[in-house]
């Protein structure tokens, strides 16, 4: 299937992408362990494990926006997009890519985060893992088409967090739900909605935001 | 092949283009002439379609596979080589017998030798002469031109004029230019957007 | 005949009345809730002022909806002052319910309340909305890119609400009981009341900044044309 082949072709050149110029994935894995780092910092020794588990998520969200804030930036600064737009592929298989592309960086930069994670504070359990997968298909959809929305305009670095803060606050729910409560199930339930709802959203959408 | 009326195309509050009228052809030579900033890249960008009028309507009648675009900006990723580039865009427009045409355009242009180079290191030339190949790759039948000399030597220069002599009345071509004589024996119509404003 | 052409003063003095009929009755005619007594009479505006909200972000999205399906470019400055209606009667919904928490329990604020903390992240989507055209060239783009954010929004409203509820698992806040209202007829009836006032308010804000709106463009045409 063409489309299938597009976004092959387009992921394959998004990866390409960062191997050679190697400036998001460091960058993340870097700011994803300084955070927390300083998390031990900002936590009062009596507090839980659970308050260090709802701050992993915080650092994972804010990971995401530094490998989002980088999405889109190759396009942006050479007008690529419009090159890509051009062609006569399906606009949400460019979304479909840069998403797979964005997702393999949240997971490389968690498979540092998770263990140093388990380092610093308390164990990681295999509900964890399926929270932190979940959310990463929620956030990498969601973020990816916010992300060409912010390259469009005027304020780009400021605008994406604004954007994208209050559309992360039922993924960072799920995901420390799934982490602390007694009855993870519900939570990564409710993240699987998420990602279904806001996925098919953004993949239908996509198309709208980068033509006219 | 491009049917035009009262054509307007808006940026904020202000107007680039004004009730352009505009009957382009098929296999017609436009050659849009007019100062800066008197909306000749406006009006490629409309035609491409990456731009959608904010007044009047316009017409093309060929699909995005159809139509080959040079723009202000090359439109090549840096970091990826020559080939890569154009391997990229030969899978996104299907074109057929990909390899071949790549190497066939990519010596014809004088880059074969730095096919495998990555485009950062290339002069400014050359990244025009890619350019220039990434848009002809899938011989599209309508070829929009955003001042193509732009960054050419001599030599590059003169590859040009022989490619758009080849294609003149084999494909309908618009092409913005700074240079109106260099395209003046080619050109079967022109638009000069200063006085059309 | 009168009333299509003064359609806008048809509305608002529509507005007023309800409300100001509304208000009194809350105020003097119906009886006291037995839980909560006098204080319970803030309901009558929070909540309609939260349900109007709702119907602008929807009125809103419907428009945003119309915008990309049909191109028209009069569906974007629609879906703009529906969206700023619903901003506003958003921002009135927070300071009721915070009078009314105020009121009720002696505190401003209550992580417990969810209708409030529902409409806090709403707030804080929707004034990003507002950063997205501010930061963008208007035109076909920002038209566009406005309307699938305000379709996001409304996908986001009950995702949201289902997350706070999720998140009192483990956020324990102090939820104060109010029972809600068991509402007898009369009391129904003035919610009512109140209501139908709220969005014929909201109607006549919207028809009135609307208007505004086009007058400017209009203007902004014309002077452009003369230029």
């Amino acid at each position: 299937m063409t489309y299938f082949g597009d976004v092959a072709a387009l992921a394959r050149k998004d990866i390409l992408l960062e191997l050679r110029s190697r400036d998001t994935l460091p960058a993340m894995l870097l700011f994803v362990v300084s955070t927390l780092v300083v998390f031990h910092f900002a936590l009062p020794s009596d507090s839980s494990d659970l308050a260090a588990g709802g701050l992993l998520w915080v650092a994972i969200v804010f990971t995401a926006l530094l490998g989002l804030t980088r999405a889109f930036a190759a396009e942006r600064e050479q007008r690529l997009l419009e090159g890509l737009v051009l062609a006569p592929c399906d606009r949400s298989a460019i979304w479909l890519a840069k998403g797979a592309s964005v997702m393999a960086f949240l997971l490389l930069a968690e498979a540092v985060a998770l263990p140093a994670f388990a380092l610093f504070f308390a164990p990681v359990d295999a509900t964890l893992v399926a929270a932190v997968l979940l959310a990463d298909i929620g956030i990498a959809a969601v973020g990816t088409l916010l992300a060409a929305m912010a390259a469009a305009s005027r304020a780009r670095e400021l605008l994406l967090p604004l954007l994208f803060l209050p559309l992360a606050i039922p993924v960072i729910v799920g995901g420390v739900g799934a982490t602390v409560a007694e009855e993870p199930a519900r939570y990564l339930g409710f993240l699987a909605l998420y990602d279904l709802l806001f996925a098919i959203l953004s993949w239908a959408s996509f198309e709208y935001v980068v033509t006219e | 092949m491009i049917v035009a009326r009262g054509l307007e195309r808006r940026f904020g509050s202000k107007r680039i283009l004004r009730g352009l009228d505009l009957d382009v052809g098929e296999r017609d030579f436009l050659v849009v002439t007019g100062p800066n900033g008197s909306g000749k890249s406006t009006l490629l960008g409309l035609c491409a379609g990456l731009l959608a009028p904010t007044g009047g309507t316009i017409d093309v009648a060929a699909e995005r596979d159809e139509i080959g675009y040079l723009a202000h900006e090359p439109l090549v990723y840096r970091e990826l080589t020559a080939l890569e580039n154009l391997d990229l865009y030969g899978r996104l427009y299907r074109v057929p017998e990909r390899r071949e045409r790549i190497g066939m355009l990519l010596e014809r242009f004088l880059l074969w030798e730095a096919r495998h180079e990555r485009v950062s290191v290339f002069s400014r030339g050359m990244v025009q002469r890619l350019a220039l190949c990434r848009a002809l790759l899938h011989e599209p039948r309508l070829l929009l031109l955003d001042e193509p000399y732009t960054g050419l030597d001599p030599s590059g220069g003169t590859l040009l004029d022989s490619e758009l002599e080849a294609l003149r009345g084999a494909r309908t071509i618009v092409a913005a230019t700074h240079e109106p004589d260099r395209l003046g024996k080619l050109a079967t119509a022109r638009l000069d957007l200063a006085r059309a404003a | 005949m009168w009333l299509r052409n003064n359609r806008g003063v048809a509305l608002a003095s529509t507005a007023a009345l309800l409300l100001l009929g509304g208000i009194s009755l809350a105020f003097f005619w119906v009886p006291d809730d037995v839980d909560q007594g006098f204080s319970q009479r803030i309901f009558y505006i929070h909540v309609p002022v939260a349900l109007t909200a709702y119907a602008c972000f929807g009125w809103g999205a419907w428009k945003a909806l119309r915008l990309l399906w049909t191109r028209e470019v009069r569906y974007d400055l629609e879906s703009y002052t529906a969206v700023h209606m619903g901003v506003i009667f958003g921002i009135l919904t927070l300071v009721t319910g915070s009078i009314w928490a105020r009121i009720s329990w002696g505190v401003w604020w209550s992580w417990g309340e969810r209708q409030l903390v529902l409409f806090l992240v709403l707030f804080l989507f929707y004034s990003a909305y507002f950063m997205l055209r501010y930061s963008t060239e208007p035109g076909p783009r920002r038209e566009r890119m406005s309307a699938v954010y305000a379709l996001f929004g409304v996908v986001l409203i009950p995702v949201s609400f289902l997350a706070i509820r999720l998140a009192e698992g483990f956020i324990h806040p102090t939820v104060f009981t109010r029972d809600g209202p068991q509402m007898a007829g009369s009391m129904f009836f003035v919610f009512c009341v109140c209501l139908a006032g709220t969005l014929t308010l909201a109607g006549a804000l919207y028809a009135n900044e609307l208007l505004g709106k086009r007058v400017d463009a209009s203007l902004r045409e014309l002077e452009e044309a003369l230029a």
